[in-house]
């Protein structure tokens, strides 16, 4: 009996279980596909959209050889009719091995797993978790950086309310980085990460000022969005918006091996003239969240590195 | 058995609550359960208190709470004294420990949390003791024990 597993929180990673995930995704990445989960059949609920994750996942789940049910607009499903979610989630494990889940509340996929006989993959619950976005951005920095040992993390833009940077903080823990936070003041990385890295002895800098001799020292350069939504005083949002844009000419003094990251998608926040330099690396990283994924939802059934190396269902 | 207690009449054996700051009296007696006891409670408040100003008071006849019990009124009423009486005497004073985690008692503050909108149990890590801090399991999201709303 394989054992089975859920993947919901980024936060109680432990060091070698990343770098294990690591391997793992490097292995899908020299043979995305296969056919080792021939007979399975995977849920992606989307109870909130989000188009470019669930493509992801089903794309991991169809180059896996698994079968793909479930559903991409909540509208259209019993929740709207005033559903819990735990009944939708025991009725669906009645047909699914694993369930991708995406939902707008907090703490969804949590309690989503204590609840489910099959494994859970959180694929983003509100403002709160957002694991595999994680994995597949330590996917990427490993891949680019040949490591995440002692690394210079620049994270740009919105650092409060960007969940992507908050799990990368604490997914980068083990590995001994020092952080620059890059914000306007009203977007600022908040009090209790800076606390977090204080407890880990996570070294970080806070700028306010984005430019060419901020990024030097860069090895990865994480740029998010800085939404309009999110402030409350609109004359700031005016006066910030265009200070936290990366354009190429920025770029000159860089280091060799810096990449720029984003999570996607992008509107305004790195010029169009980035996309053909070097250092861009933001496409690329979209693909390696196929990898990451796929490597996450073999985890999750208890198939492990060795089931992976050894799997004769390659299509080569 | 100071001047106070003797305001109500003397238990022969049970559980005199003291201590408790007069505006939690009624929250104590619902998180002890006392409404479904079948045995003698009484319940009084304003009495004086030299540290409290006013007090209020708690005794239940032929009940010994289990510590878990007691460790429910940590949100509430922290500093309260629990005295075991048994054959009129006091045997024992038992005071409230802070919980490591807190289940079912407390409301999350974010409303955005899967426990504001789904039929079931909150639960919360006690994180840290000394300042009173909970956190949410399901959303993280950090509370001050001495602000919280009871379910």
């Amino acid at each position: 009996m394989m054992e089975l597993h859920n993947f919901v929180t980024i936060a109680d990673l432990t060091k070698e279980k990343i770098l294990y995930m690591i391997r793992m995704a490097q292995e899908f990445e020299k043979h995305p596909n296969r056919e080792i989960l021939k007979g399975k059949v995977i849920a992606t609920l989307f109870f909130e959209p989000s188009t470019r994750t669930r493509l992801s996942f089903e794309t991991a789940a169809n180059r896996l050889g698994a079968k793909v049910i479930g559903f991409t607009d909540p509208k259209v499903t019993s929740s709207s009719k005033g559903e819990t979610l735990k009944d939708t989630i025991m009725m669906v494990s009645n047909y699914a091995d694993v369930i991708v889940m995406r939902h707008s509340i907090e703490g969804a996929a949590q309690y989503a797993s204590e609840i489910s006989p099959v494994p859970i993959v959180n694929a983003g619950d509100g403002a709160h978790q957002h694991p595999s976005q994680c994995m597949l951005d330590l996917y990427s920095i490993y891949k680019t950086q040949g490591t995440l040992e002692n690394l210079n993390i620049y994270l740009v833009g919105d650092l409060k309310y960007g969940r992507t940077v908050h799990s990368l903080i604490m997914a980068m823990r083990h590995f001994n980085p020092t952080f620059h936070f890059i914000a306007p003041k009203e977007l600022a990385m908040p009090n209790e990460y800076k606390i977090y890295c204080k407890e880990h002895n996570i070294k970080f800098q806070e700028h306010t000022e984005f430019n060419e001799n901020v990024i030097s020292d860069a090895d990865i350069l994480y740029m998010t969005r800085v939404q309009k939504e999110r402030f409350s005083d609109l004359m700031e949002y005016e006066r910030v918006k265009n200070v936290y844009i990366l354009k190429n000419d920025m770029l000159v003094n860089v280091k060799d091996n810096m990449k720029i990251l984003h999570p996607l998608p992008r509107v305004n926040e790195i010029a169009y003239d980035v996309d053909s330099n070097p250092h861009a690396y933001y496409i690329q990283q979209a693909q390696n969240g196929l990898y990451a994924r796929q490597a996450i939802i073999c985890d999750v059934l208890g198939y492990n590195y060795d089931d992976i190396i050894k799997d004769n269902t390659i299509i080569k | 058995m100071n001047k106070n207690e003797m305001l109500v009449a003397a238990i022969q054996n049970g559980t005199v609550i003291d201590h408790i700051p007069n505006e939690k009296t009624n929250q104590v007696a619902e998180l002890l359960g006392l409404n479904s006891l079948d045995t003698p409670v009484t319940i009084g408040n304003n009495f004086r208190s030299k540290k409290l100003g006013k007090k209020g008071l708690i005794k239940v006849e032929d009940k010994f709470f289990s510590d878990e019990e007691i460790s429910r009124l940590a949100v509430v009423a922290p500093n309260i004294v629990l005295n075991i009486i048994k054959d009129y005497e006091v045997v024992e004073k038992k005071t409230v420990t802070t919980p490591d985690e807190i289940r079912g008692i407390v409301k999350c503050n974010n409303p955005k949390c899967i426990t504001n909108n789904e039929p079931m149990s909150t639960l919360f890590n006690v994180v840290d003791k000394e300042k009173g801090i909970l956190r949410c399991h399901y959303c993280d999201m950090e509370q001050d024990i001495n602000n919280v709303e009871l379910i």
